[in-house]
């Protein structure tokens, strides 16, 4: 971890390529949840594959844990380091004037997309570790979509979940484009990538949103 | 005009400062805001109290040196101009102004309004400069023709008076921005490319060293910057700077 | 008078400077290791110089007041730099460099000196490229030039508006990379306030810390004064407002001759004064003349109407206005020199043609040129036929281009649109030619003090030509002065270290001391600005672009009332020992209030007009400066003797071996 904080520039590759990282499980994430709404077989078809898939299980979900933890920690330590950088602060500062309140709370979307992180590692995450590996319960890809539109069904948690996915929205909207100039790429090219990244910041929590709603709404009646 | 001024004091580096109230009475729109404060120090002057002491010195935006926060934004609520050049005229009859020292560890204060900017000096003497001898046995300016556009950007970038403006302005009291003007000028012509990984590498070492934040791309800087330094060339310097850690 | 000795070089003019290089004792490598030069001003002359003298080893100290070098005034300059390169192919060669400086300073520089520095001009541009300067460029790559005022050729380089600036920051990398390697110590925010002389040598400085207030010693084997002009003695000018002639006074007093103190450049494009309040004034360059047409309205009435704000200068048809410029001076038009530009601004004004509330300000307007543009960029976008707004603003987008950050500038500052209505300018103090008076190796007449720049006043005669300042505080620091400093110092390898607790930088200290107590201690009415804004006043009124022998005497004598004044009524808050930027101005004006005088005794003892000294007395009946090459060929240095007018004259006589003399005539 050290090398990787060695100077202020690593520090901030790291968190653009970490969040890109994250990024794009997102999209896959997403992929995989519109199924729960278009195609429930499907749906349980890919979950079971996710949830037993060695690979998955042994490789690419350490990885992903790995990816949240290192964005979230360097995210902090940079947070510290910023404070520190200005030890008497301004009696009168404008940031309005000069940027966007999304560029300068990152660390605010961020920690309700973490405590979100917990609610829903909770909810999910935990119920499947305890289904498989603690109460050693049988395979049964079917489970997936009846499970997951349950969640939906108190109001709370699918508010909690709405919330959650406005502030990811705020925090994809300049985190997503920030990390291309983190890397280093700002040229003619990012004049098409920048609103890509904002389309996508817009449309991908807008489209977990629905699939909430919509599972709160057709709630499965046995 | 009639205003209220709300100004940073402080005695010197060791003594801790508080903000103080200033009434002040006919000023017109046309003074410039160094101006402006001249009037007040011609008062505290006459009055028998010791003047506010401020940084200034070309009073046409070039030098660099003048260096406030006006109401919250380094150089005031104009754009693309430093201090000497906002005019009263961006101020209504009764306003309150707020005028501090940019804030940044890295820049502690002097007195007053005075900061000591000289982390920016260590960051250019780590490598902001080719390194050619200056007795004058080089060759000839056109023996290396440079592409009109590079040569044109890299004025850009140089066109940085090192205000601190970038560091002011940002949450973080980031230098990425100053840095990157000096990084980049170099970077895009062909005699600043020979030592160009060291250079990049030297120069952002110092700036850690010297304690500035970490860039978060908010873009204040760009927004604050008097001579509308592009965010491109903290691009470009990440991009310097990851090629120059792969080439070692 | 045999006391000046010129020192140049004999033979053919061509080959001074390389005969005199050929010639010259020179320090060796091993011993410049134990040589301490110590360098005051860091502008484009002291920091080349510094930067130059640490790369051949020697050890370089460099003060001065602003906190880093990459501010000195230097800055500010912005237009371009000439050089005798001809990548143009215009006929341009240094001998024609050669020829305008001289003729354009009205034949009051030394030939030699001018000689060399256009030669050296070449150079500089290549120097500054391997620096990384990033000059303006063609298309093809190469690089770009513009003309100038008072010259037939196009030579002159340029970064944007911002010339100056980028020459600069070469010279102050130059200086990082030698402070990098820990042969030059800078010392920012310090103060020259005393030169120290051991046995009649310069050997170290008395300076003031200016963010403690201590008063430290410095001692060195040489002292490179390169401190900049002293137009700030008229209050109001494009200088910084920091800039002072302290330095430079200080060896004054102590045996360096002032030369010249009259020759004053007072440029024609400048930011007009817009009230009392005006803490100092704005250029607008002079590449705006290329493409500027200069004029204020042909009737009295119309100037009238214009400056009680009922006629816009954009309703006179072209039969209305007097382009006073081309009318005068056909041949050269808007671009002939700054003095005579000046002067006929000024003329025009007096006259009642002024165009703003206060009468002093004409015209320079560019709706000729951003229509002679928009047909060009239009033709060549494939346009035909285009209407004209479609011209304007594809001029206005060529303007733009060329001279975006000085509108800008003037829109800030006087908050109308000169892309719209014509912009409004007058002439302003800017630089001064006069200075420390050296000899061709740049020494003054103290052994071992050198001085590099606008400091000395070598170059420019009467009046300096647009884009050579930067030409010659280059020229000085990188090429002249390191290589003629060695010939002073190879006496010096086996002196040793100079110490700083010799009596004489006790005595100096003391004086430096005592100065600033008694500034303190004056505890009177007025602020050390009322003075300053007196002077400006006594000097701009009397002393500036027009002078006569009356106005002169009453000059030199108010100015020394006013000194009297100022020792016993100055008012200087704050202490010694901690920051203090009072007690820093009013050191400065103290030493402005006896320049001043010495200024007006010397304008009033030249009975003729030359250059930027323009003498009432001494005109054509067309109005043109009437120069008097019997009397006046020469260089005034001014002895210091207690008070400035007691100052005693000696003559350097000009002699002029490889150009004519002539009436110097732009019509």
């Amino acid at each position: 971890m050290s090398g990787l904080t060695k100077s202020s520039i690593a520090r901030k590759v790291v968190m653009a390529l970490s969040g890109l990282f994250l990024v794009f499980f997102l999209a896959q994430h997403f992929t995989i949840n519109i199924t729960s709404v278009i195609a429930p077989d499907t749906f349980n078809e890919w979950s079971h594959f996710m949830g037993y898939n060695p690979l998955v299980q042994y490789l690419l979900q350490p990885i992903l844990i790995a990816g949240v933890i290192i964005h979230f920690v360097m995210g902090f330590i940079l947070e510290l380091q910023n404070r520190r950088a200005r030890s008497i602060s301004y009696a009168s500062y404008k940031g309005s004037a000069n940027a966007s309140w999304v560029s300068r709370n990152m660390i605010i979307t961020g920690l309700v997309v973490l405590a979100f992180l917990v609610l829903h590692f909770y909810d999910f995450w935990i119920h499947e570790i305890s289904y498989k590996y603690i109460d050693f319960s049988p395979e049964d890809p079917g489970r997936y979509h009846a499970e997951t539109v349950e969640k939906f069904e108190p109001i709370w948690r699918t508010v909690l979940y709405i919330i959650s996915f406005v502030l990811l929205s705020l925090h994809l909207w300049h985190g997503f484009a920030s990390s291309f100039q983190s890397v280093g790429f700002n040229n003619k090219y990012s004049i098409a990538i920048k609103p890509l990244t904002k389309l996508f910041a817009v449309l991908i929590p807008l489209g977990f949103i629905f699939i909430a709603i919509y599972h709160h709404l057709n709630p499965i009646t046995h | 005009m009639k205003l209220t001024l709300k100004i940073w004091r402080q005695k010197d580096a060791s003594s801790s400062g508080k903000m103080v109230e200033y009434p002040i009475n006919g000023i017109e729109g046309d003074m410039s805001f160094l101006e402006m404060l001249d009037v007040l120090n011609e008062e505290l002057i006459n009055k028998g109290d010791e003047p506010v002491e401020f940084d200034h010195d070309c009073r046409e935006g070039i030098c660099g040196t003048c260096s406030m926060q006006i109401n919250g934004e380094p150089h005031g609520p104009d754009r693309l101009i430093t201090t000497c050049q906002l005019h009263m005229r961006k101020f209504n009859d009764g306003d309150t102004i707020v005028i501090e020292p940019f804030r940044a560890k890295a820049f502690p204060v002097i007195k007053d309004l005075i900061v000591d900017r000289t982390a920016f000096e260590r960051i250019q003497q780590a490598g902001g400069y080719i390194s050619v001898n200056t007795s004058g046995n080089t060759v000839d300016a056109n023996a290396i023709p440079i592409n009109k556009h590079a040569a044109d950007e890299a004025m850009d970038a140089a066109a940085c008076i090192g205000c601190g403006a970038c560091v002011a302005a940002c949450k973080n009291a980031s230098a990425m921005l100053f840095t990157a003007a000096k990084v980049s000028q170099f970077a895009l012509l062909p005699q600043g490319r020979v030592e160009a990984v060291d250079r990049v590498q030297n120069m952002v070492r110092q700036m850690d060293l010297e304690g500035f934040g970490n860039c978060t791309n908010t873009g204040a800087c760009e927004v604050e910057c008097p001579k509308g330094i592009s965010l491109e060339n903290i691009a470009r310097l990440n991009r310097e700077y990851l090629s120059a850690s792969v080439k070692g | 008078m045999g006391i000046l000795d010129s020192k140049i070089p004999s033979g053919p003019l061509a080959k001074k400077w390389t005969n005199h290089k050929n010639e010259i004792n020179l320090v060796n490598p091993a011993n410049k290791r134990n040589i301490d030069i110590l360098v005051v001003g860091t502008g484009l002359a002291g920091g080349s110089a510094a930067a130059t003298l640490a790369e051949l080893g020697y050890n370089v100290k460099t003060f001065c007041y602003q906190d880093s070098p990459r501010r000195a005034h230097s800055i500010a300059a912005q237009g371009g730099i000439n050089a005798a390169k001809n990548y143009q192919g215009d006929g341009d060669s240094p001998y024609r460099l050669f020829y305008d400086t001289v003729k354009g300073g009205d034949y009051r520089s030394r030939e030699a000196n001018v000689y060399r520095l256009a030669e050296e001009s070449a150079n500089i541009i290549d120097q500054c490229v391997a620096q990384g300067v990033p000059f303006a460029r063609e298309y093809g790559g190469l690089l770009d030039n513009r003309s100038f005022g008072g010259v037939l050729v196009s030579r002159t380089f340029y970064a944007k508006g911002q010339t100056g600036q980028q020459l600069l920051l070469g010279a102050y990398a130059a200086m990082n990379r030698q402070i990098n390697r820990g042969k030059i110590k800078a010392y920012n925010r310090h103060e020259m306030l005393d030169l120290v002389l051991v046995d009649g040598k310069a050997r170290g400085i008395i300076a003031r810390d200016l963010v403690s207030g201590k008063i430290e010693r410095h001692s060195g084997h040489a002292v490179v004064l390169a401190t900049g002009g002293y137009g700030n003695v008229f209050f109001l000018s494009t200088n910084a407002m920091g800039s002072n002639v302290t330095a430079a006074w200080r060896a004054h007093r102590r045996g360096a001759f002032f030369a010249n103190p009259c020759f004053t450049q007072i440029h024609p494009t400048c930011i007009p004064v817009s009230g009392e309040h005006q803490s100092k004034l704005t250029l607008m360059s002079e590449s705006l003349r290329n493409d500027g047409r200069i004029w204020v309205p042909k009737r009295l009435e119309d100037a009238q109407s214009i400056r009680e704000g009922k006629l816009r200068p954009t309703q006179l048809s072209e039969e209305e206005r007097d382009y006073f410029l081309e009318r005068r001076y056909p041949a050269f038009g808007n671009l002939v020199p700054r003095d005579v530009a000046s002067r006929a601004a000024k003329e025009r004004c007096d006259a009642g043609f002024g165009v703003n509330k206060t009468g002093e300000a004409v015209f320079l307007d560019f709706a000729a040129a951003i229509m002679r543009y928009g047909k060009e960029k239009a033709l060549t976008s494939g346009l035909k036929n285009p209407d004209d707004t479609t011209v304007r603003s594809l001029g206005e987008e060529v303007i733009e281009e060329k001279y975006g950050n000085l509108f800008q500038m003037y829109e800030k500052i006087v908050d109308e649109n000169p892309y719209k209505t014509p912009m409004m300018i007058y002439p302003a103090v800017h630089y001064t030619m006069g200075g420390l008076w050296v000899d061709y190796n740049l020494q003054t007449t103290i052994p071992g003090c050198y001085c590099a720049g606008e400091a000395n006043f070598s170059d420019h005669g009467a009046n300096r030509l647009g884009a050579s300042a930067l030409m010659q505080g280059l020229a000085d620091g990188y090429f002249v002065l390191p290589y003629t400093i060695g010939d002073y110092l190879a006496d010096d390898i086996r002196t040793g270290e100079i110490s700083t607790s010799s009596p004489e930088f006790d005595a100096a200290e003391s004086v430096v001391r005592e100065r600033l107590d008694k500034l303190l201690n004056a505890k009177g009415e007025h602020s050390v600005d009322y003075y300053h804004k007196k002077l400006g006043k006594i000097m701009w009124n009397k002393c500036g672009m027009a002078r006569n022998a009356t106005g002169l005497k009453e000059a030199i004598d108010e100015i020394a009332e006013l000194r009297k004044d100022f020792w016993e009524n100055v008012k200087v808050p704050g202490d010694l020992n901690n920051m203090n930027q009072e007690l820093e101005k009013a050191g400065r004006v103290a030493d402005f209030l006896e320049l001043g005088e010495l200024f007006a005794k010397d304008a009033l003892h030249r009975n003729e007009s030359c250059g930027g000294h323009f003498r009432e007395e001494y005109q054509t009946p067309e109005g043109e400066a009437l120069r008097d090459d019997e009397n006046f060929k020469y260089v005034a240095a001014w002895e210091y003797k207690g008070q400035p007018k007691e100052a005693v004259l000696h003559i350097e006589d000009l002699k002029y071996e490889n150009i004519e003399l002539k009436t110097r005539s732009y019509k």
